[in-house]
């Protein structure tokens, strides 16, 4: 926000709508799949054909616990499907199954990092639903227009976790949102990609005078389909409220949605009141029983969480919060390092490396730690051969962007090129006498009290062995060779 | 014995069919010519599929077809237009399911075919099940083969008239709020209305899903027994369908009535029950007291909400149930419209009956915000009411006797004029949907008119063994389901 907005705060609530990953959609066996041909995984039950009946898929329930259960929420034991009435092309049941009154989980929270620190944020309650189809409106180049409706998406089953207006700032709903798909991707029950839409997100916000105690009137931000929307979109639409509120206008509850080439929040066109939706318990299914020992089952499941693993990495490996943060962002990195470290043993310089140059060639190409060149293994042997001496510092780097680009394991690549560090202290010797006899000048002036001179000796004794001699060797063979008299 | 193939029951098909004595084109045929003679005036069948139906006798015949040997081999069955069949028409008599066509067989009639049943003919009904006389079908009334001014009850009044008629053997209907057991009165046959949950609703068209339950029409209580152990069970394709159901024997059937007490609401039956409904009422009572079974009063004090209660809970989900058909994926859509509001708005308008809209708009008034606690809760907690008064009648009683509809089968028109009074011509139906309980409409008499009345024998969750005996019993004794229409003499 402005300087000038800072009398202002906004209050933010999220809703966040996660697919699933299961094989089947969540009323029928048909599959899920992104990106197959219009209409090719569909069948008379998720087309909401006369008679047939939704069967509630097992997997969805079980995924959702796991959410439930990392979120610290209370699961009810019995929560109830309701039916959500409206019209629209792309529901072909002219309503959609979901949890209304009672979901399957409510008050939990959820920890973010909003500028390396952690906070804390409420959530409201976790449900299950089904997702609706997609209808297209091709460009026009006739006299008809036409809308083509694509019910692949149809009963695709999704959470919806909705927080509580705890959020203060685009940047902690950034922050937020990026914390919830790390959870979800840990958990293994969303992959997380805004792009194809397993991700989407709408935003309540409304401002108010700091100090205030009354909410002011919010507005709707919905399908926000990228990270940078949901920061780009609340701040434009909070800097409205406030220019809105200065000249004394007032906020109209709207629902708004978020134009990402033109950066604005546009008003949705809806022709007339709000919806009706007519909620009412789905006769059609029975209430959903979760017994104790199902979820115990499921707990006993669940993988290390985020912040259970930062908080281990700190303790266990000794990191800085900072190194903690980023290398438990992806699970696929934790595990990474952790693998890293099992083999080389150096805590800190495996995070060193995997921070600077594994996340830079990674993000050179676009890609994830999957797609990262050097394995594991050949980093901690990389680390290993630093350690002990085999190679320096410098032939390191060179060894790793060898590494980048073939694919191969440090050893080959040090014995290849004859990477191997020298460490004979005769052979260094010999360097630097040589040194010293074509910088006669150089001596002098060290001599005479220059200290600079000496790392500008030691350089050139580094150049002379093309890298590879023992910088530890050459600064104490050539303090030794210039106190001689 | 030929002349009368179409009226035999199923077993008796199954005995001559393995005694070679007849085929099953034979028995489909008989079926056949009677649709053939009938069906013009009567008006069963939306659809009869009888060539389809004969080939499919011969393939048994031939020993072709691996169900030759099922319970129900060359039976022709008749289903009631809001159950689908893969392949043939099923359209709820609505003008907005024209020419649908399913893609899939609901579980009750794949198991029926699976035990070698005939599919012969989907049969007319009200629109979606809504109406208690088959007026309301949007394409022709179905009549009473009894007498053909008279409605043959409904709204599954097509599939009665069909195995009335000697124009099938067994039909399915549906039974929302009496929709089986009514027409079944009407037309004296034995209609079931099982236990909800008992037989898989898949495949059938939602009219009301909470009430909703796949029925059966039949000639005699065997008939009836066999196809209820074949289309009950538990379904995957059914989330209602219950684990807890159990085959009936008709062994245990046969036993007789010593020890079985039933109850009688009396306060409940003195509002407005025709004399000759009464007078048949107390001798079937009688009959029973005399076959052993011992009857008592009992109080069931909400009973008379049952209405209301209906009402609103079954307007409330078909509001929502009947909202798919909107002219964008299958059946009817307008010819002439503006943009996508204009063509639900002109689809819908066209496409459903006057009985339909009336309910949607009270379904939609009912669950909407601001009315929804007043009208939808509150119906729902009157049901559970309604369910506690026959938990407790069950504590006392085996089973509640009840006429079935409380008057003999009416005139066309005569209560179209006055939705009310049609609707309370199910009050003695309503409330055991409202409760999930089973019952069945039995044969017990006729009025002065020769018009035939039915008794509902309603008994606890599951309890179809106990309730099939009451009527088997009673049956035995009185013999009124043996008489049948004389429809030659109506058509001279
Ligand atoms: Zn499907």
């Amino acid at each position: 926000m402005k300087n000038s907005s800072s009398e202002y705060e906004a209050i933010i609530g999220l809703e966040i709508h996660a697919q699933l990953l299961t094989q089947s959609k969540l009323f029928c066996s048909c599959g899920t799949n992104f990106g197959e041909p219009p209409n090719s995984q569909v069948c008379p039950i998720c087309l909401g054909h006369p008679g047939v009946l939704p069967v509630l898929n097992e997997k969805a329930v079980e995924l959702a616990i796991r959410v439930a259960l990392a979120a610290s929420t209370t699961i009810r034991k019995e929560s109830i499907f309701a039916r959500k009435n409206y019209f629209y092309p792309d529901l072909p049941k002219s309503y959609q199954i979901s949890q209304y009154e009672k979901p399957l989980a409510e008050n939990g929270i959820l920890e973010a990092e909003v500028d390396g620190e952690a906070r804390t944020i409420g959530l409201k309650r976790i449900h299950l639903e089904e997702d609706a189809g997609k209808s297209f409106h091709p460009e026009k180049d006739e006299d008809e227009q036409f809308t083509f409706v694509d019910l692949n998406r149809c009963g695709v089953p999704l959470i919806e976790i909705v927080t509580e207006p705890d959020i203060r700032s685009p940047k902690e709903a950034h922050s937020y949102l990026l914390s919830l798909k790390q959870l979800l991707e840990f958990l293994e029950v969303c992959d997380g990609n805004m792009e194809k839409g397993s991700l989407r997100c709408d935003a309540n916000v409304s401002v108010r005078l700091k100090g205030e105690r009354e909410m002011g009137t919010k507005s709707e931000i919905k399908n926000i389909n990228s990270f940078k929307g949901v920061e780009k979109g609340l701040s434009f639409e909070i800097e409205r409220q406030i220019e809105l509120l200065k000249r004394g206008e007032r906020v109209k509850q709207e629902t708004l949605l978020w134009d990402p080439v033109k950066e604005v929040c546009l008003p949705m066109r809806s022709k007339e009141e709000a919806h009706d939706y007519r909620y009412f318990p789905e006769p059609d299914l029975l209430p959903l029983v979760i017994s104790g020992e199902m979820v115990e089952e499921i707990r006993k499941g669940l993988p290390e969480l985020p912040n259970e693993r930062r908080k281990r990495f700190i303790r266990q490996y000794g990191l800085p919060q900072h190194d903690a943060w980023l290398l438990t962002s992806v699970r696929s990195l934790a595990d990474y390092y952790e693998a890293v470290v099992s083999e080389c043993g150096d805590a800190k310089t495996a995070s060193n490396w995997i921070m600077t140059e594994v996340l830079r060639i990674v993000s050179e190409k676009a890609g994830d730690i999957s797609s990262c060149p050097i394995s594991s293994h050949s980093l901690s042997e990389l680390i290993l051969l630093l350690k002990d001496g085999t190679i320096s510092g410098k032939i390191a780097k060179t060894v790793f962007e060898e590494m980048a680009k073939t694919g191969k394991g440090p050893r080959s690549i040090v014995e290849e090129k004859g990477f191997v560090q020298v460490t004979d202290e005769e052979q260094i010797r010999e360097f630097i006498l040589c040194v010293l006899k074509e910088n006669q000048e150089i001596v002098t002036e060290y001599l005479g009290g220059k200290s600079k001179s000496f790392t500008f000796l030691v350089g050139q004794t580094m150049k002379l062995s093309k890298g590879m001699a023992n910088p530890e060797l050459v600064n104490r063979i050539l303090r030794e060779e210039l106190s001689k008299p | 014995m030929n002349e009368d193939i179409h009226y035999l029951p199923a077993h008796s098909i199954r005995e001559l069919l393995k005694s070679r004595n007849i085929g099953a084109e034979d028995v489909v045929g008989a079926s056949a010519r009677r649709i053939g003679k009938f069906d013009c005036r009567v008006r069963a069948y939306l659809s009869a599929i009888t060539e389809q139906a004969i080939s499919a006798a011969r393939a048994i015949d031939r020993g072709s077809v691996s169900a030759s040997d099922g319970l129900l081999s060359g039976v022709p069955v008749a289903v009631k237009n809001n159950i689908c069949t893969k392949g043939i028409e099923t359209n709820c008599a609505s003008r907005i399911l024209e020419g649908y066509i399913p893609p899939y067989d609901s579980t009750a009639v794949q198991r029926l075919k699976a035990a070698g049943a005939i599919l012969i003919g989907k049969t007319n009904l009200d629109e979606f099940g809504m109406g208690s006389s088959t007026e309301n079908s949007a394409f022709f009334p179905t009549r009473n083969p009894w007498n053909l001014d008279k409605v043959p009850g409904g709204s599954s009044g097509g599939s009665a008239a069909a195995v009335s008629a000697g124009m099938a053997t067994v039909a399915l209907g549906s039974d929302t709020g009496g929709s089986v057991r009514q027409p079944a009165g009407f037309t004296n046959l034995f209609g079931l209305k099982p236990t909800y949950g008992a037989v898989s609703r898949y495949g059938l068209v939602a009219f009301a899903s909470s009430l909703d339950q796949i029925g059966i029409f039949s000639r005699d209580i065997e008939d009836c027994a066999t196809v209820f152990n074949l289309i009950s069970g538990y379904d995957p394709m059914d989330s209602t369908s219950s684990t807890l159901t159990r085959p009936v024997s008709m062994e245990e059937i046969k036993k007789g009535l010593d020890g079985v007490k039933f109850g009688i609401p009396e306060s409940f039956l003195e509002e407005g029950v025709n004399e000759e409904v009464s007078s048949c009422f107390e001798k079937a009572v009688s009959a029973l007291e005399s076959l052993g079974a011992r009857a008592e009063r009992i109080e069931l004090p909400n009973l008379k909400y049952s209405v209301a209660s209906y009402y609103l809970v079954a307007n409330a989900e078909a509001s929502s149930n009947l909202a798919r058909y909107d002219g964008i994926r299958y059946g009817k859509r307008a010819a002439h419209y503006s943009d996508i509001s204009d063509m639900y708005d002109k689809t819908r308008t066209e496409g459903f009956g006057r009985e339909v809209k009336r309910r949607i708009m009270l379904g939609t008034y009912a669950l909407s915000s601001g009315y929804y606690d007043e009208y939808y809760l509150r119906a729902q907690k009157v049901r559970t009411l309604i369910k506690a008064d026959f938990e407790a009648a069950f504590k006392k009683v085996n089973a509640v006797l009840m006429p079935t509809s409380p008057t003999p089968p009416f005139g066309f028109g005569e209560k179209l004029v006055d939705p009310l009074s049609m609707y309370l011509s199910d009050i003695f139906t309503l409330a055991v949907n409202l409760s999930g309980i089973p019952s069945i409409s039995f044969p017990s008499g006729f009025s002065a008119e020769g018009l035939p009345v039915g008794t509902q024998a309603i008994g606890p969750s599951f309890s179809e063994e106990l309730i099939f005996r009451i009527a088997y019993n009673f049956s035995e004794k009185c013999g009124f389901h043996n008489k049948r229409p004389e429809l030659e003499k109506q058509f001279k």
